[in-house]
């Protein structure tokens, strides 16, 4: 049985719904360990073996996290090794790709990112420039390392728990060496809001919202939603470029997307159009977004997104 | 004094994100008969000249080499970048090349980088986050683990203070500031600064610049190593999404908040 190697940067005190999501493929494809960075809470690793997890990994070195990627793709190199892993599963963060991406060099193995289903002989689904293909795609190599798309499937947890046994994986001295050191970490103040990526509503505005997102943060609240932007918006500064979606910035696959204020130029719409359900709010009835829209309204963002944010509250009593 | 800089940007010639892009041919690889320079590497090649300019430019002996692969239409993101202010250009090109995924990419621009750094090594190998038709950000870190070096990606701000490398990279949850030491490999976020336009003097001193061509056997590549067959990855099958086609458009009376609300009931995402 092929043995696939799950890739779980510092958890913290609960695993998130995209890790549960790698052990949920991993188990499918055959027999699944966890190559770990950072601390182990009680909560996760009672998880970890509730998801099938054979085996789990941990460095020898704690300062992993003081470089850029360089000294955890060694870290995980050694831990595929030490598995004797054929598959590794990632998240599809920039910075679990890099990793995955200097992984794939060091073991010879081909890497495929934006992977949003895998079938059982390994082969990959994706879609490429902006989702406007499927393909599927293989690895020629004897391992694979594919990093996968929060969403793609529904997280369960194995019939059969187990017990995982820890294994210490040594880190070859050498990888600091040719490393960017990490001098200064600013936290940033968590929104409450879900994690755009993940999320599974997005409310998004753009140059229309002239400066105030407030109507859009209204819906997004009211909705459980993440707040997205066009790059008009976050260039202008009225929101964080964390929120940009499109070309340049996140791409976004939600249930549902509402578009506010955004007009949907072909760099924005590929950040958004495989959204199950589309919504658009926009003056100019001419505007690209109505194209692809499952709902549009051609109005003002500003009255009829508090209208419907008050219709929600008023629904729900 | 300080030291000379000779940075090598890297530009891709993509397909023209403003138009539909499409897949073509066996290897379903991405068709560029519409292509430009990457929007993307424009902020990597702004990088790189203020970085020099910063050190009396080219007249005090500082390079940037523009450096792309890729078929015949590439040369073109060669002579963009050249017109913006790149010092010289290097087009990597040979057909055994075609249908190269990243892998094979950065195997043969990393023998690229190693033969044009034989006389003096480049200090800096600079490229955009992303190219804007693959998508896969693998590029990057591959090049920087085939050649040793270390990597300081999606920077959104860059100094540099003798040999030692500042920047500041933004994620989600945290913005680290990071430090390297010279040679390293950077890729330049949008946010990094504003590319300059290539002007009409710009444009004039492009045609007196020179572009090398190399192929594979100049910078000691085998063929069988890169393209299709060197790739570590093939694409199986290809289909075009369905375009997505419009639904209801309402305009608002007075009450298109609440018929968005219904909308929203009716297709069960309240």
């Amino acid at each position: 049985m092929a043995k696939v190697l799950v890739f779980i940067d510092n958890p913290g005190q609960a695993l998130k719904k995209a890790s549960l999501e790698l052990l949920t493929i991993a188990r499918y494809l055959g027999e699944p360990a966890v190559a770990l960075i950072g601390e182990l809470h009680d909560d996760v690793a009672a998880t970890l073996g509730a998801y099938g997890a054979q085996m789990l990994y941990r460095p020898s070195a704690a300062d992993l996290d003081d470089y850029l990627v360089g000294p955890k793709a060694s870290y995980l190199a050694a831990a595929v090794h030490a598995a004797d892993a054929t598959v590794v599963l990632t998240e599809n963060s920039a910075e679990a790709r890099e990793i995955a991406a200097r992984l794939g060099i060091k073991l010879g193995a081909g890497v495929i990112t934006d992977v949003v289903a895998v079938d059982a002989d390994g082969t990959a689904h994706k879609s490429v420039l902006a989702g406007s293909y499927i393909t599927t795609a293989k690895a020629t190599t004897p391992v694979a390392v594919l990093t996968v798309k929060a969403n793609s499937i529904t997280p369960e947890p194995a019939v059969t728990g187990t017990a995982p046994a820890t294994v210490t994986v040594e880190v070859p001295e050498t990888a600091p060496a040719a490393s960017a050191r990490i001098t200064a970490r600013n936290e940033k103040a968590a929104s409450g809001r879900p994690e755009l990526t993940e999320a599974r509503i997005v409310v998004a505005g753009g140059r229309g919202v002239d400066g105030n997102f407030g109507p859009v943060e209204d819906l997004a609240d009211a909705l459980g939603a993440a707040i997205g932007a066009s790059r008009a918006a976050t260039d202008a500064g009225w929101i964080g470029h964390d929120a940009q979606i499109g070309q340049t910035g996140k791409t976004v696959s939600p249930q549902l997307y509402i578009s506010a204020g955004i007009s949907g130029a072909i760099q924005q719409k590929a950040g958004m159009q495989t959204a199950t359900v589309i919504v658009a709010v926009n003056k100019d009835a001419e505007s690209p977004i109505f194209e692809i829209a499952d709902f549009g309204i051609v109005g003002d963002l500003f009255t009829v997104l508090p209208q419907a944010t008050e219709e929600i509250k008023k629904r729900r009593g | 004094m300080e030291e000379t800089l000779k940075i090598i940007v890297l530009v891709k010639h993509v397909p023209d994100a403003q138009f539909d892009r499409h897949l073509t041919g066996a290897g379903n690889t991405t068709d560029r008969s519409e292509s430009i320079l990457s929007e993307l590497d424009e902020y990597a090649l702004e990088a790189a000249l203020q970085l020099i300019e910063a050190r009396g430019g080219e007249a005090a002996g500082n390079r940037v080499i523009a450096l792309s692969m890729g078929p015949a239409g590439a040369v073109n993101a060669v002579k963009k970048s050249l017109q913006i202010g790149a010092s010289e250009g290097v087009h990597l090109s040979d057909d055994a090349l075609a249908g190269s995924d990243a892998a094979a990419t950065s195997l043969a621009l990393a023998a690229a980088i190693r033969h044009l750094g034989a006389d003096t090594p480049a200090d800096l190998i600079l490229t955009g986050m992303a190219s804007t038709d693959g998508e896969t950000s693998l590029v990057p870190a591959q090049l920087a683990e085939r050649l040793d070096l270390p990597q300081v990606t999606f920077a959104s701000s860059l100094e540099l203070d003798g040999a030692t490398l500042t920047a500041r990279r933004d994620g989600d949850a945290h913005a680290d500031t990071v430090e390297a030491t010279l040679p390293a490999l950077v890729s330049v976020t949008d946010q990094i600064n504003d590319p300059r336009y290539p002007n009409f003097k710009g444009i004039m001193a492009a045609k007196k610049k020179t572009i090398t061509t190399l192929s594979l056997a100049d910078i000691g590549v085998d063929p069988a190593h890169v393209g299709r067959s060197g790739s570590w990855t093939a694409v199986e099958s290809a289909e075009a999404r369905p375009a997505r086609t419009a639904g209801t458009i309402i305009t608002d009376e007075g009450d298109a908040g609440i018929k968005l609300v219904e909308f929203l009931a009716a297709q069960k995402l309240l």
